[in-house]
């Protein structure tokens, strides 16, 4: 009876639902469940081997941002290249350099 | 100046991530700006308590280990501008943390930092040593009852020996937060009083945060209680204590037996 009363009267607000949701979505990542372990890993991984043959990449100037749903998840790869940038200079900086 | 405090207690359970959450957001409410660090290395949980656990990408292993640079390891909150989290690895274990790449990641965010909020494990390993080893100051987070304040005073013999500070013949400066405070047991005489807890740790309180569902509510939603509802019994207890960290003197407060209707009509004790 008291649960009931507590129920409709703390129903609007109540965060339980919310705090079941956020858990549903957490675990299922971290289980695996949801699409291939560690996708989104392999796929900054990648993306980051396939720009820094183009451009060398100074690791202060990438920013990778995740939020992780419950249907899609969003990986942001956000890579700043100078303008002016002359890859060939580079390159052969670091062929000096290796 | 950045000061470096460390969320410690000893015992598990008794609101080490909690405050380290609030008073985190109540520093940076005031304009301060903090990060939070999580030394749980296996078992976070300060990413879910601060609701940016779908957004960590990097954490702090991968900084120490040289994987991530710190800037893309930090995760900005989404409410304060301010406050940052930076996250423990859930899957490493502890001892990828070394005491000299620690170190280095405590200068790097002292850089960049006011405050660096070091969330401690529970126990009194690695994690734990690791935690307060750069601290300036000490948070203690205790509750009224005997194994809560038997742990911390064993926590307070570390902090007195086993800091860069204590090595240094240094002090780091300590102050007792008590948790989970419930006014009615505590007016029954049921509970460890205040003033017990202070006589016998000898240490300075900070703070006293009430037993809330507020609390709880909080963590459910993912939003430190400070921000999620400013107005609430803990909240405020919480600002207080982020101002006297800040070294305002503020008078302590401490929490009454106040019974609301519903619960008068229900016969519930308040919580």
């Amino acid at each position: 009876m008291s649960m009931n009363l507590l129920r409709l009267f703390g129903g609007r607000n109540a965060s339980a639902p919310v705090a079941r949701e956020r858990l549903q979505i957490l675990l299922a990542h971290e289980r695996g469940l949801l699409g291939q372990p560690d996708l989104l890993g392999t796929l900054r991984e990648e993306i980051l081997a396939v720009v820094s043959r183009h451009v060398v990449l100074d690791p202060d100037k990438v920013v990778v941002r995740l939020e992780r749903g419950k249907t899609v998840s969003t990986l942001e790869v956000d890579i700043e290249v100078p303008n002016n940038f002359d890859k060939s200079k580079a390159l052969a900086d670091r062929r000096k350099a290796g | 100046m950045a000061k470096v405090l460390v969320v410690t207690s000893g015992k598990g359970g008794v609101g080490k991530t909690t405050s380290t959450a609030a008073l985190g957001a109540a520093l940076a409410q005031t304009g301060e700006s903090v990060v939070v660090v999580d030394f749980d290395v296996g078992l976070r949980n300060l990413d879910l308590v601060m609701g940016a656990e779908r957004r960590v990408v990097f954490d702090l292993i991968n900084v120490v280990q040289g994987v991530a640079k710190l800037p893309q390891a930090l995760i900005r909150d989404k409410r304060l501008e301010n406050l940052w989290l930076l996250p423990a690895s859930q899957t490493r274990d502890k001892d990828a943390l070394t005491d000299e790449g620690v170190g280095r990641i405590i200068e790097e965010l002292k850089t960049k930092f006011d405050w660096v909020l070091c969330d401690s494990p529970a126990g009194i390993e690695r994690g734990a040593t690791l935690a307060m080893r750069y601290a300036d100051e000490a948070v203690i987070v205790t509750n009224p009852e005997v194994s809560s304040v038997r742990d911390s005073d064993r926590i307070i013999g570390m902090l007195d020996s086993k800091t860069v500070k204590a090595e240094k013949g240094e002090r780091v400066t300590k102050h007792i937060l008590i948790t989970r405070y419930d006014p009615g047991r505590a007016a029954r005489g049921e509970m460890l009083s205040i003033d017990d807890i202070l006589e016998i740790l000898a240490t300075p309180l900070l703070g006293i945060i009430p037993e809330s569902q507020d609390v709880l509510r909080a963590s459910n939603v993912g939003s430190p209680v400070t921000l999620n509802n400013a107005s609430c019994a803990p909240a405020r207890a919480y600002m207080d204590a982020a101002r006297r960290l800040m070294g305002q003197e503020i008078a302590m407060v401490v929490p009454a037996e106040r019974k609301g209707l519903m619960n008068r009509l229900l016969g519930r004790r308040a919580a």
